[in-house]
């Protein structure tokens, strides 16, 4: 960090980071550091609600906020950030209001974006650090070569139900020695759909807690040169026996952006290095959609006239404990195997929690029985909660 | 016997077990017996040709193994092997 030694603090930052101060090791060098410094966090949600607390409690200067995204009441179990009444506010805004009231001698940058190959260097290159509390493998891999070509250390977290992934990438340590990058330990994403997300497998509330905090003692420690960062090691924790490994990650003579023969020398396409659709496409789609849709408020228009419809739920049975508008359900790895239980004379209308696995089993049901009379509930039990029934839960 | 960890994302094909131990004196064999108890692993954890797939990292104790190169890396009593496929998320 530059230019810590100029460094100065009000009374009230003295009393407020006055037990750094006392510990030896810290002290009013670690402290001046911290508040020298830049930390990007990109992501406020489960990682990055706990980790943007501590970092702001303990005082580093300058915290960016990029998040894209609303506050859901299914956010609230683990992002403790956000309460009930902010459901349907921008995160980084309220994060902001929050870290502000827990530090207001620190500044706080809002970055309201999804982070891209367009924007990424731009964005970064004004901080020191970045923590990686993102949600997908194509941002997690933009997140890395970024910081690899600005030479910034990445402090990466990951979870999934109740097993935590920490490291810290592209760490420089004080013999000059630069550590591994995210790629040298994966050099490629898992095919899509394999490893499921948080919101299709669920988390335990409490274990981006955990994580979170284990990243922001890396970020610290990053800033400040103190300990050992977890660099070229990847700390792996799971709560349900409550065990903790640390292994070793080695550098891979065939990363691509940095072995011995490198390919990748600007960011790429992501998504498509993923193998999924780009976010442009996405939009594309949701305009000219595959299947045959119904808004809910149409499909609504059919019931209030009594038209025979049969309504078929694709969804898991734990989502139809948690909100259910009167489907029949077949989870969508059942649906090829039930087809005989969908009616062939009369409209049929698909339904999941957004309208995406819906439209996969239309697909299906298309292309293997020849189905004509099916139609896709646009928005899923989300669009009929928000459009129709507000009792109906969203999750 | 050695032991093999479960990850979490092959959890749900090995009826929620998280250890897997092994008379196999190979870490080949190892993971070949792994796949035969719960055949849904395969596909998840290896590739068309047979190798652990490219997102997911092999460790006995704190050292990386790659599984791929030869059939000799030897399993004492106390081996631990982890199996470590990336995860994403964050949310």
């Amino acid at each position: 960090m530059t230019n810590w030694e100029n460094v100065e603090f009000s009374s009230k930052e003295l009393g407020h980071y006055s037990r750094h101060l006392s510990i030896p090791e810290f002290g009013m060098e670690g402290q001046k550091k911290l508040k020298a410094a830049k930390v990007l966090a990109v992501g406020t949600g489960g990682l990055g609600a706990p980790m943007l607390q501590y970092l702001a409690a303990a005082g580093v200067g300058t915290i960016g906020l990029v998040d894209f995204d609303v506050i859901e009441a299914s956010n609230l179990h683990r992002q403790v950030l956000f309460g009930a009444s902010d459901v349907g506010r921008p995160k980084v805004e309220v994060a902001k209001e929050r870290l502000q009231e827990i530090n207001p001698h620190i500044t706080i940058n809002v970055h309201e974006t999804r982070l891209t190959s367009d924007n990424a260097l731009e964005i970064i290159e004004d901080y020191d650090v970045v923590a990686d509390g993102t949600d997908n493998f194509p941002t997690r891999y933009l997140i890395n070569d970024a910081c690899v070509m600005l030479d910034k250390p990445n402090v990466h977290g990951s979870i999934f139900q109740f097993e935590g992934q920490v490291s810290v990438f592209n760490y420089v340590d004080q013999d000059g020695e630069r550590g591994p990058n995210y790629r040298d330990l994966f050099p490629e994403p898992p095919p899509p759909g394999l490893v499921p997300s948080c919101a299709e497998a669920g988390v335990l509330g409490v274990l981006p807690g955990i994580i979170g905090c284990i990243q922001a003692s890396e970020v610290i420690k990053v800033i400040t040169g103190i300990g050992e960062p977890l660099a070229g090691k990847l700390f792996l924790f799971d709560a349900l026996n409550f065990s903790t490994r640390t292994v070793k990650v080695k550098k891979n003579k065939d990363n691509p952006l940095v072995g011995e023969d490198p390919e990748i020398t600007e960011l790429i396409d992501y998504q498509e290095f993923c193998g999924l659709p780009s976010i442009n496409g996405e939009q594309e789609e949701e305009t000219e959609s595959e299947v045959p849709e119904v808004s809910v408020k149409e499909y609504k228009s059919w019931i209030d006239r009594g038209e025979d419809v049969q309504l078929i739920d694709v969804r898991k049975p734990y989502e139809a404990e948690i909100a259910e508008i009167g489907g029949e359900l077949i989870p969508l790895d059942d649906i090829l195997d039930k087809a005989d239980k969908i009616d062939r004379n009369k409209k049929v209308v698909v339904h999941c929690r957004s309208g995406q696995r819906s439209s996969d089993a239309i697909k299906k049901l298309q292309e293997k029985y020849g189905f004509d009379n099916l139609y896709n509930l646009k928005g899923g039990i989300l669009a009929w909660s928000e459009e129709i029934d507000e009792s109906v839960p969203q999750y | 016997m050695a032991r093999i960890i479960i990850p979490t994302p092959l959890r749900k094909f090995t009826d929620h077990n998280r250890n897997f131990t092994t008379d196999k004196d190979t870490l080949a064999e190892a993971i070949q017996q792994f796949v035969e108890e719960y055949p849904d692993v395969e596909s998840n954890l290896l590739d068309e040709d047979g190798n652990v797939r490219s997102f997911i990292k092999v460790y006995i104790g704190d050292d990386e193994v790659d599984p791929n190169k030869n059939g000799t890396i030897e399993l004492s009593e106390d081996t631990e092997v982890s199996i470590v496929p990336a995860i994403a998320g964050g949310c």
